[in-house]
């Protein structure tokens, strides 16, 4: 388990700095960080100073492990556009784009293992059939549209839900959070819904089909001879099996979940890291480019990781054939 | 099967190299592939609704009612004119109504497609020949070339296709000078949607490869002295097509989705040339405001040529895999 979990961390460590290596090449070559720090009238030699006392003259290598020292400090500089320090724009964004991110994910997860479970139980009803139809139109639509129409629906012809922003926010310290207020959580809705309805159809399908697989298998025929209720075999024995591919796949996709958080945030003007990345690369602001996608890299080789490791935690199979040989 | 002449008719000749027995369009008609096209109805739909949008999109400038770009025939004065009714000022009859410039929805969505086809499949050109050659190379070496490659194909599907896009696109924009960004942003697109999806063609190509490298026809080529690089192109790359095939059918889809995705967010194409995504983006101002038909018609155009492509690379996953027959 232990050798496991090192090996594991010396990789995401290699896919870490392999991230930082392309966040430094844009950072340092992308546009001239001294030409978009001064004005048109600054003199060539105090460019020069500028550039030296920058370190800007180092090596190539220097710059590199100058680059991951402050990047692990969490120092990535000073936006162009907002003049402000990146790590505190992504801080004051990061919990609109969070609290949005779980709350798709649950959304996708409980929805979609009920709709899985359900249309695998009773493969030949009518509602799963539509279950299944509505899923391969949830698969193939892009997310700007999805969330137009809900708004189209929600807020144009109901009126119910408000179609932009996060509502009213209540600060808990640095964390501002819209889970405290009616409009808050209001705001939520239709943008969550959004955001997780890919995910969902896509671990209802998993679900599904893995269900399917499970319940032809001879212990089941068996539990069934037992004379073990049907709740008892579909819930405890069934679904329990499927869920080491439903955790991979939730746990991967946490990471897209963030990463669509793009264009959900853009479609719905939510203040998040997502719309803070698109004006980034719209007006070229390097340092928070390179900033988020070190963040996003983080989040994902995290989540790769916990995901590894849960693994090991729900399936007792895999202990067996992998903690004693590696 | 009647036709056929009995078995001892058959001189030696033609039991060695048999002729085709039929001209190829009848062989075509009568292969596996057409018979599961002919009967999966779903499939049929798919085809005739890409096809048709295709050829749309490609006779644009020749079918289009108006051309939405040339000033001399826009008319402000139209501006949201509703579907199916004639402008305020002129006596153009707009079927699917007329934007806030007035120009007419129909011809934009026409041209808009043209744009989001063009940029599809050159992008999936361009990410098959790169996805394909990596893996050949890859699959037919193997050892240290195979993990790196392997490792950066990883590395890339572990993100997701569209932040890889809005990363190029973004070091793009700082690279090329302002002056040249108009011209240059559509090979930029083209570069960032195919740059992000040729990950899934090298690994399943390296795999192909990797099953293909061990056949008696490859050993015997390279026996002969065939130079590495005829093998990969003339033996393997034939034998590994059918699932490239397939994965270019869906990675079309997602290339108009993704390109449609970015344009959305104001990354994409020049306003200048607006494509799917584009329209939608304007169309979403007048969401509010009742004038639906500018946002409803792209969105639809958008969907129905996504979903269709898509369904046809569903039909040919199953078609080609003879597992599933």
């Amino acid at each position: 388990m232990l050798a496991f979990i090192i090996r594991r961390l010396a990789q995401s460590v290699i896919v870490m700095l392999f991230v930082a290596l392309i966040a430094f090449i844009v950072f340092r070559y992308v546009g001239d960080p001294i030409a978009s720090m001064v004005g048109v009238d600054t003199r060539l030699e105090d460019q020069e100073i500028m550039r030296e006392r920058l370190g800007l003259n180092d090596s190539v290598i220097v710059q590199f492990f100058r680059f991951i020292g402050n990047a692990m400090q969490g120092e990535f500089g000073i936006s162009y556009r907002l003049q402000q320090p990146v790590t505190e724009l992504i801080l004051s964004r990061l919990p609109a784009t969070i609290e949005l991110a779980l709350v798709s994910a649950s959304i996708a997860l409980v929805f979609g293992v009920i709709f899985g479970v359900y249309t695998a139980l009773r493969p030949k009803a009518w509602s799963s059939a539509a279950i299944m139809a509505l899923s391969l139109v949830g698969v193939s639509l892009p997310t700007f549209l999805i969330g137009i129409g809900l708004i189209y629906l929600f807020s144009v012809e109901l009126g119910w839900l408000p179609s932009f922003g996060r509502g009213q926010v209540v600060d808990l310290g640095w964390w501002r959070t819209g889970f405290l207020t009616e409009t808050g959580l209001k705001s939520l809705i239709l943008p969550a819904i959004t955001l997780s309805l890919f995910q969902l159809t896509l671990i209802m399908r998993l679900v599904r089909a893995e269900m399917l697989e499970v319940l032809r298998t001879e212990y089941i025929r068996f539990a069934k001879a037992r004379g073990l209720t049907q709740r008892a075999i579909n819930f405890g024995h069934a679904l329990k099996n499927t869920l080491v591919p439903v955790i991979t796949i939730t746990g991967l996709q946490l990471g897209s979940v963030i990463a669509f958080a793009i264009v959900t945030e853009t479609v719905f003007q939510w203040p998040g890291v997502g719309s803070l990345f698109i004006t980034s690369v719209q007006v070229v602001d390097v340092p928070v480019m390179a900033a988020y996608l070190m963040f996003i890299a983080l989040v994902f080789v995290l989540i790769n990781l916990v995901v590894d490791i849960l693994y090991y935690v729900v399936d007792p199979r895999l202990r067996v054939d992998g903690g004693a040989g590696k | 099967m009647e036709n056929q002449r009995p078995i001892a008719e058959i001189p030696r000749e033609d039991l060695i190299v048999p002729d085709p027995p039929k001209g190829r369009l009848a062989q075509a008609l009568d292969s596996d592939i057409f018979y599961s096209w002919r009967t999966s109805p779903v499939t049929v739909v798919a085809t005739i609704v890409a096809l048709s949008l295709i050829m749309l999109a490609v006779l644009a400038p020749w079918i289009a009612p108006y051309n939405p770009f040339n000033p001399a025939s826009l008319n402000l004065m139209d501006g949201f004119t509703p579907p199916n009714s004639t402008g305020a000022f002129s006596d153009n009859y707009f079927l699917m109504g007329a934007d806030n410039q007035g120009r007419d929805v129909l011809s934009t969505i026409m041209y808009g497609s043209r744009v989001s086809l063009f940029v599809g499949v050159l992008a999936t050109l361009f990410a098959m020949t790169l996805g394909v050659s990596l893996g050949l190379i890859a699959g037919y070496n193997g050892g240290i070339i195979d993990a790196v490659i392997m490792r950066v194909t990883d590395i890339q599907l572990s993100f997701p296709a569209i932040l890889i896009a809005l990363l190029i696109f973004g070091i793009a924009r700082g690279v090329i000078p302002p002056s040249r960004q108009e011209t240059m942003a559509v090979w930029v697109l083209i570069f960032a949607i195919g740059l992000s999806n040729w990950a899934q063609f090298a690994r399943t190509v390296r795999g192909a490869t990797m099953v293909e490298r061990q056949r008696d026809y490859v050993s015997a080529a390279r026996i002969m002295g065939v130079h590495p690089i005829l093998i990969l192109l003339r033996h393997v790359l034939p034998n590994v097509l059918g699932p490239v095939l397939v994965i270019g059918t869906i990675s079309l889809a997602l290339a108009i989705i993704e390109e449609a995705t970015l344009s959305f967010l104001g990354v994409g194409v020049p306003p200048t040339q607006p494509s799917l995504g584009t329209l939608i983006r304007i169309g979403q101002q007048f969401l509010f405001s009742g004038e639906w038909w500018i946002l409803f018609f792209p969105a639809l155009t958008l969907i129905a040529l996504a979903l269709s492509v898509n369904l046809l690379g569903d039909w040919l996953r199953d078609a080609l895999n003879p597992k599933l027959r």
